[in-house]
């Protein structure tokens, strides 16, 4: 029976959308072939997870409790992982794309010998037997991967890709992992947050991204109310990141972040192609922009010439208007 | 202090990606190629912390001819040394590769810093910062936006940019540091650099040397294929309220995301 093991994300004891995204589509390709998953969770305090992971697929949860681990550490983090693996001798391992992804999972792949398939929008196939599809050059080309012959894989999930299920009444059994020996040499010692209750790019659901159409840095309040309308993110070009209106966290595009939203909403934004890598996965289009020649029409689901000043504090009311009622 | 900066040569970001015929590699007809934007930013820090704290930069880039040129105009900013090695073999064809013959080279060199980018914009993975530091067993601090090295060398503290926040990090000296944009604003090469570039020369890195024989890569590319196509978009008419009107109510009804 083959064994998928999930690195499930947690900080400051909650656990994220990429952890729940992960276990259900490993739940989903052992439900195919008949395997197991099992999760482990790094933490401190987090004995309380367990329950979510047994929810969101996992059939055995690998605890590490420590107060070393309360705040995630590359070394640590992967330390529990790989203990985790060995307990498991799982047969691929799945996490979330994410900060804490991209930062471990690269380490962990490089002292398993798996082959590190990151970031990928497909994956299918069973046990150590997959065949991945992930966006290059920004997206635009896509390859498919394979592990060479013989090797396990560590796969990571772009986020807001992958379905996350839930199943009420899915229970799982734990274990403790052994935390002895955690050797820490580069140390959280502060972790400064964005303005609190900010939904972040990367995870939002909606995000609304102001260009050099907006014209100055003061009318970023205009696009926030508009992105606060949706409960969603702000983003920019990187125009106006470099004109210092807003801080480079925001950029969208091939040297910012790439978003796949299930709505980003450009205004006045041209679509450079370094922008359009960056967002042109998302999954619906709307462009706000007063040249209807600009290339940003052409990825656009939905496009409104016009000035954008007249637009978006309309379109902010009626969409405050609709999710009120 | 002695730092090395890993420097690869990738096509610029302007650039039309398109598959070869083989179907497994990338079209390379009519791309210019540049130092990726992300370790332009690694060798700046690198000649800013040799400028306050003394030492040595030295540059390491694998490929071919390519990033011969990338490791000459590192010359030019003002790296003391370039080193090259030739992957003529291909011995270096995913990031595990690449990362364990940089490593090898790094553990020859023994600095007391590694820089590189966060990420290589061609294959966008984020990977071998990482390895390299496990293959070290080397602390590390992926995606930084501030670096500052204690004047003794011996620890730094680095700021990483995660979801929605900044994580400050304290720790120990050797390291390997990836850099984001904001860490700094890269300089151009100068005249006179590029001048005493020409006297330097690219040192070539023996492969056979390495200890490194047979192909290292776990990772296999089956196809390379464009983007699956987007739907073709609509346009709405009619003055900015009949535009809302019309856009929130597709939203609404049609697609369901409000
Ligand atoms: C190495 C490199 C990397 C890059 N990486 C990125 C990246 O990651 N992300 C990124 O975004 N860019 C990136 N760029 C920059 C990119 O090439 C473009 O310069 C940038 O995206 C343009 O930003 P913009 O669309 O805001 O500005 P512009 O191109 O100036 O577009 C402004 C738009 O606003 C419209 N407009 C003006 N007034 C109004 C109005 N009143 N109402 C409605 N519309 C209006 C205009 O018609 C125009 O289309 C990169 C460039 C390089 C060289
Ligand atoms: N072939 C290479 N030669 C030198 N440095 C490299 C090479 N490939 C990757 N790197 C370094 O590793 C960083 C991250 O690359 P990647 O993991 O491929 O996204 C790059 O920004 C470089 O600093």
């Amino acid at each position: 029976m083959s064994t998928i093991l999930v690195v499930a994300e947690q900080r400051g004891g909650s656990m994220k959308k990429t952890a729940h995204e992960a276990l259900s589509q490993a739940r989903r390709m052992a439900d195919a072939s008949g395997g197991r998953v099992v999760a482990v969770i790094a933490g401190s305090g987090i004995k309380g997870l367990a329950p979510e992971a047994a929810r969101f697929g996992a059939d055995h949860v690998y605890l590490a409790d420590h107060s070393d681990l309360a705040d995630y550490s590359t070394e640590g983090y992967t330390l529990v992982a790989q203990r985790a693996f060995q307990m498991s001798a799982a047969d691929l391992v799945l996490m979330g794309a994410s900060a804490m992804g991209k930062d471990m999972a690269p380490r962990l792949a490089a002292r398993l010998k798996l082959a590190y398939l990151p970031d990928v929008v497909e994956l299918t196939g069973s046990g150590a037997l997959v065949s991945a599809v992930r966006p290059m050059y920004a997206g635009k080309v896509r390859v498919s991967v394979q592990p060479t012959d013989g090797t396990r894989a560590f796969v990571t999930l772009r986020p807001n890709v992958f379905r996350p299920l839930p199943v009420e009444g899915r229970t799982a059994t734990t274990e403790a992992v052994d935390t002895a020996g955690l050797s820490i040499r580069a140390r959280v010692v502060d972790t400064r947050a964005e303005a609190a209750g900010r939904v972040e790019l990367t995870e939002a659901d909606v995000i609304v991204s102001g260009g050099r159409g907006i014209k100055g840095p003061e009318s970023f309040a205009m696009i926030q109310e508009l992105a606060d309308a949706f409960g969603g993110a702000l983003g920019a070009s990187r125009a106006v990141v470099d004109a210092g209106w807003i801080d480079h966290s925001h950029q969208v595009g091939q040297t910012g972040k790439t978003v796949s939203p299930g709505l980003y909403v450009a205004c006045g934004i041209s679509g450079a192609i370094q922008h359009l890598a960056g967002m042109s996965s998302s999954k619906i289009i709307v462009a706000i922009n007063k040249d209807g020649e600009a290339p940003i029409f052409k990825v656009a689901d939905i496009g409104l010439v016009g000035d954008l000043f007249d637009i978006i504090p309309k379109l902010t009311a009626e969409v405050k208007r609709i999710r009120a009622s | 202090m002695k730092i090395l900066v890993c420097v690869k040569q990738v096509p610029a970001t302007d650039s039309r990606i398109k598959p070869a015929a083989d179907g497994i590699t990338i079209d390379p007809a009519g791309l210019e190629y540049v130092i990726n934007p992300y370790d332009e930013i690694a060798v700046e820090e690198a000649l800013r912390i040799k400028e306050k704290l003394g030492g040595e930069v030295v540059a390491v880039g694998i490929g071919g001819a390519r990033a011969e040129e990338g490791l000459r105009t590192c010359l030019a900013l003002g790296c003391d040394r370039a080193r090259i090695l030739k992957d003529d073999s291909r011995l270096a064809t995913d990031a595990q590769s690449v990362a364990t013959l940089l490593a090898a080279i790094i553990r020859a060199e023994s600095p007391d810093l590694v820089l590189m980018g966060k990420q290589a914009v061609d294959d966008d993975q984020m990977a071998v910062p990482s390895m390299v530091a496990e293959l070290l067993d080397w602390p590390q601090a992926t995606v930084v936006v501030k670096l500052e090295i204690a004047p003794d060398g011996k620890t730094a503290t680095a700021e990483r940019e995660i979801e929605g926040a900044v994580e400050v990090l304290a720790l120990q000296l050797p390291a390997v540091i990836s850099s984001q944009k904001g860490l700094n604003e890269p300089r151009y090469a100068s005249l006179k650099g590029i001048m005493a570039a020409k006297k330097k020369a690219v040192e070539p890195v023996d492969a056979s040397t390495l200890g490194l024989a047979d192909s290292l890569a776990l990772v296999r590319t089956t196809a390379v294929s464009p983007p699956p196509p987007r739907p073709e978009g609509r346009r709405l008419d009619g003055d900015a309220d009949s535009q809302v009107r019309e856009l929130v109510r597709l939203l609404h009804e049609d697609y369901k995301v409000i």
